[in-house]
Parts: C-alpha cells; structure tokens; sequence
C-alpha cells in the first residue's frame, strides 16, 4: 500500500462511496442486478477476509474455505433446524468460524510456507469431511436446503425501504454487515496490530528477533480472517437459500484465492474489486459457454505471467508510469 | 467379527488401494522432491490417462492386446503432455511464491478438466478388464481378483524400479543432486532444465499409467482429478513430502486406514484419512520418512 502522497485519491472516504453507490442498487437496477450485487458483496467480504492472511500477513492459507463453511452450517442449522433468529445466528456463525480457526489455526501457524498450505487444506477436507457425512446435524451430501429468510419487518417501518422486495431487503442488509466488516477489517490492518503482520509478512525473522511472538500473531490474523469468512458464508447460506457440503469443498478455496489474486492482494481492495470481476465475469461467459472454468484456468495463467499484481496492482503500476511520464515533461 | 478371512480381504483390499494411489502419488512425490512444486494438475493427468486409454481402447476395438496398448499409449500422450506443459509454463515459476505455483497448476486443474469434457463429454465411461486379467484368486476363503493381484504387482514393480534408478543409476544421482541443490548442480554443469523437464516426464507417465491402469475397476467420470489429488496430497504428506519410500508407506497406511477405518467408524473413514494427513501435519509436517526442508 502507497499512502506517500495524501491526494485527492487518499482524502475520498472509499468506503463510504462504495457503500452509497452499491446502497442505490435495488433502486436502480433489475431484480437481477441486485441478485449479482448481493454475490459480489458475500464473495468480496470471503476475499477480502482471505487477504487478510493472503497479502497482508503473507500466509497462504489453502482451506480457507473452511470457516466460510463453518459459518454457513452454524448459521443454517441455527435458523433451520433450531429457529433462532438472525440476529443471534449471524454472531453464532461467527464466532463458531473464529473458534474453528482458532483450534486448527493453533496447529497451523506452527508450520510455514508449503506445510502451511497443506496444513489448512487438511482441516479444510476434514471440516468437508464432516459436513459430507454428518447426516443428522448437516444434512450429509443432501445439505441443509431452505434455510429462511431473516426476519425483515423491522425494514418495513423505514421509509424507502419498506417499498422493497425481501431480496432487496436481505441484499441491504448484506451490504450493510459487508460494509461494516470492510471498514472493521481496514481499522484492523492499519491499527499497530495490522503493521505487526505486515511486519511478519516481510520478513518474519526479524520480526521475531526484535521480541514479536509471530505465532501469536498469525495466530490472532487467522481468527480474525476465519471469523469474518464466517459472515460471509451464513450470509451466503441464506442468499443461496440452502447449506451444502460443496461449499466446503476444496476448488472453492482455489476460486477465493483466484479472486484475491485478480485483483491484487497488495491493495485492500484488491480483493473486492477481484470478487466483482468474477463474478460478472462469470455471469457474462456462461451465457455463452459451459465451460467457464476453461476461461477461468486461461485468465488465471495470464494473471499469473502478465499481472502478478493483478488489477489493482496493474492500476498502480499505470498510475506510476503516467506520473512518471508527466514529470518527465515537466522537467523537460 | 474377528473372522480371519473377512480381515484378510479387508486388508487386501487396503493393499490395492494402497498400491493404486501409490502409482499416483510416486509421480507426485518424485516433482515435489526435487522441484520443490506441489502439483495440483497431477491428479488432471491421471484423469486425462483414464480417457486417452478409453478412446485408443475403443479405436482398437477387440484386438487381443488392446488394453495393454491403451494403456500404454496413454502413458505416453500424458507423458508428452506433462512435457509440454513443463517447458512452456511450470519452468517459469520454479523459485517461485509457493501462491503462484499452486495457482499455476490449479489453473491447469480448470483447463486440462475441462477440455476432458469438451472431449469426452460428461457420461460415465468405462473399460473391460483385459481377458487374461479377469478371473479371481481363492486365499483364505476370500476371493481376490486377478486384477486387483496385478496392480499389487506393478506397484511393488514401480517401487523397487524407482528405488534403483535413484539410489543406483547416474541419472538417479543427478536427480537426488537437484533435490538437494538445484544452482550448486547447475554449476557443476549438469543440465537441470533438461532434468527438470525429464522429471515431469516421468511423472507424467506415472498419473497416465495410473489413470489408463484405473479404468478396469473403477469408471472414468469428470471430477475424478479433484478427487485423487487430494488422496494423492495426503499419501504424500504421510510418508513426507519428497521421499519415495515415504510415499510408498504412506500409501501402504493410507490404504489400510481407510479399510480398517470404515469398520470402527462406519461412514466416517473420509475423515479418518484426513485427520490422520493433519495429525502427522503437525507432528511431523515433512512426514513418517522425510527430511525437515532447509
């Protein structure tokens, strides 16, 4: 992240630009635009919770997956099986996806690089494994189909709002929680906190050497990134309106990592703009083909020999150079 | 319960399992160790094995030899595939972030799996046994396929051969070498892009053979390839990441865990086998018979 220069582009409050533009969505839009809007905003909270270990601690974490998993059948079961209201479901999700991170980030940490990876797509298999199996609790391979709606009636009392269909409703809803996330998520990164991980990322050695508990560290930025994954898969467990062992399947961690890759995980929102891209993306080729994987396996190759930096690093990197080039000028 | 025979053919069943993703995961483990590349596309080329040795099966029709010629061929246009895929892509990434390396292959996991089905569509496709191959063995009141004996056979094949060639021949040292250290082996001359590439060859053909080996008794499906990766990846990490004989125990544990797993937890075998990858994870993260890395 580049924070030399406070420009005009540093002193927009991002956050809140993005948040009011996707607010007017349901407004402005087709049903069918607010339904893609309410899978960018889940599958961008998913990458940008990845990032969190990804970019901005540098651990790949290969299960990922596990805790959106975890957060999707917490939150299904509860409001499924149990009836327990949204609001107590949502916090449930969450904590039951850091608790999960907790526990296999515990072993995790412990191992570096390589051994990292296959370490979290273990647990990312077992959790799979479970869900696959559980038939009482999770539904086996059948899954949790039908998980309700979160109550909405409350939206009814305020004005604009009331006028909405549920899906709207829920998609604002989402936006909400994504937002809040999002900006829970920046204050974490830039909070002294977030500066140790960087610090680990760009060379744990030494930031073991000047006193810092790295394990301890990677340990609380798994919890938190596990967490929030957590939110974002009891939010998709309701928008898909259903709780299935696939979501918890390996690939699926793959195509999160690809998000965050695609649009940079150099940059905070990298990953969000990565989750648009996909998804439109794939909306737009499976009109034409079934074969979106193929596109996706091609896009991925030339991400990875073109634009390491993916797009919000490609941006960067124009940015750099016409600056470059207009100082050039100027000192010409 | 304790019935002998009824544990003896759970065993063996163990074993053929054993042996059959021991063929995998050799090729698997054998890149790992001396390229340092955790292959996600390995489990592609088993698959796309399976398929070629469907087609040429079906283009030789009932010739007497016919599926050991598809099986054959197989290997070998997986073979020429993997080294095609390794001169133009993969020895771009080697030193590489271990992110762009497992996503590089994923991303040939996407295509290879789905050009498999833009070819051979998405129906179930399987292969007969091969005449001489087709009977059962009587053993201790239980009837073991002939087939089943065979793959035995070829794994311990693989692995003795597969001993030898490294700990006995130049070019075995010249692998072990690179495992150690790629630049100090580059300095002293040795062509390590040559080797490399001869490397993924041979790995290659392995998840080929495997794949066109397979079809007998199990049928070739899409999804297959995400499928035996994992198994594979978990052998691999049993027995250590990079050793050969680790991965012919971890095979050989793997197979039993499962069989032995389903009767003390019924349904839950799946499990058993991924926390016992996790267990040795954390350990022994470089496995039962690996080094720790640097």
């Amino acid at each position: 992240m580049i924070w030399r220069k406070a420009g005009f582009a540093h002193r927009m409050p991002w956050t809140l630009a993005v948040f009011v533009v996707a607010l007017a969505i349901p407004w402005i839009g087709s049903r069918y635009d607010t339904f893609l809007a309410t899978q960018i905003a889940i599958s961008a909270l998913f990458a940008v919770s990845l990032n969190l270990l990804l970019g901005t601690t540098g651990l790949v974490s290969f299960g990922h997956v596990a805790y959106f998993g975890i957060g999707s059948y917490v939150c299904g079961i509860l409001m499924k099986t149990y009836a327990v209201p949204f609001s107590v479901a949502l916090p449930a999700a969450a904590l039951g996806a850091a608790l999960g991170a907790l526990v296999f980030g515990f072993f995790c940490v412990r191992l570096t690089r390589i051994y990292f990876a296959m370490l979290t797509l273990a647990f990312s298999q077992i959790v799979w494994a479970i869900c696959f199996k559980w038939n009482d609790v999770t539904g086996g391979d059948q899954g949790l189909p039908n998980v309700p709606y979160p109550d909405l009636d409350w939206m009814s009392a305020i004005p604009f709002l009331d006028e909405l269909r549920v899906s709207d409703q829920f998609y604002v809803l989402t936006l909400v929680l994504v937002m809040v996330s999002l900006a829970a998520m920046q204050r974490i990164i830039a909070s002294p906190f977030g500066r140790m991980l960087t610090t680990i990322r760009e060379n744990p050695e030494r930031a073991a050497s000047i006193g810092l508990d790295v394990r301890r560290y990677e340990l609380a930025a798994f919890v938190v990134a596990g967490g929030f994954a957590g939110i974002a898969g009891a939010l998709f467990g309701i928008f898909n309106r259903g709780v299935f062992a696939d979501y918890v399947y390996w690939p699926k961690s793959a195509e999160v990592m690809i998000m965050a890759i695609l649009g940079g995980i150099n940059h905070f929102w990298g990953p969000v703009v990565g989750a648009a891209t996909l998804v439109l993306l794939n909306q737009e080729i499976t009109s034409y083909t079934e074969y979106w994987p193929f596109v996706l396996g091609v896009i991925l190759l030339v991400l990875l020999f073109a634009f390491p930096g993916g797009i919000a690093g490609g941006l960067a990197a124009g940015v750099a150079w016409l600056r470059r080039k207009r100082a050039e000028r100027a000192g010409a | 319960m304790a019935d002998v025979s009824f544990l003896f053919g759970q065993f063996l069943g163990g074993l053929t399992t054993a042996m059959f993703l021991f063929l995998i995961a050799s090729g698997l483990s054998l890149v790992f160790g001396v390229m340092r590349v955790l292959n996600f596309a390995h489990g592609s080329f088993y698959m796309i094995g399976a398929y070629l040795a469907w087609q040429v099966a079906q283009w030789l029709g009932p010739m007497l030899h016919s599926f050991w010629l598809a099986a054959l061929a197989a290997a070998l246009g997986v073979a020429l595939l993997g080294g095609l895929l390794e001169r133009l892509l993969l020895r771009h990434i080697y030193g590489r972030e271990e992110l762009y390396q497992l996503l590089l292959t994923y991303a040939l996991v996407l295509i290879l799996g789905d050009a498999a089905k833009a070819i051979w569509g998405t129906h179930q496709l399987s292969v007969s046994r091969p005449p001489g191959l087709a009977g059962g063995i009587e053993m201790l009141g239980i009837t073991l396929p002939v087939y089943n004996l065979f793959i035995m056979l070829i794994g311990a094949a693989i692995a003795v051969a597969g001993w030898l060639v490294l700990t006995r021949s130049p070019s075995g040292r010249m692998m072990r070498a690179a495992a150690l250290d790629r630049e100090m082996l580059g300095a002293l001359g040795a062509n390590v892009g040559v080797l490399y590439t001869g490397m993924f060859v041979i790995s290659s053909f392995l998840a080929g053979l495997s794949g066109a080996l397979v079809t007998p008794i199990q049928s070739i499906v899409p999804g297959m390839d995400v499928e035996i990766i994992v198994e594979a990846f978990i052998v691999v990490v049993i027995g250590g990441l990079g050793s050969f004989w680790g991965t012919f125990w971890g095979s050989v544990i793997y197979g039993q865990v499962l069989s032995f797993g389903i009767l003390v937890l019924p349904g839950f075998s799946l499990f058993s086998v991924f926390a016992l990858m996790a267990v040795i994870l954390i350990v022994r993260p470089w496995g039962l018979f690996g080094r720790p890395l640097r």
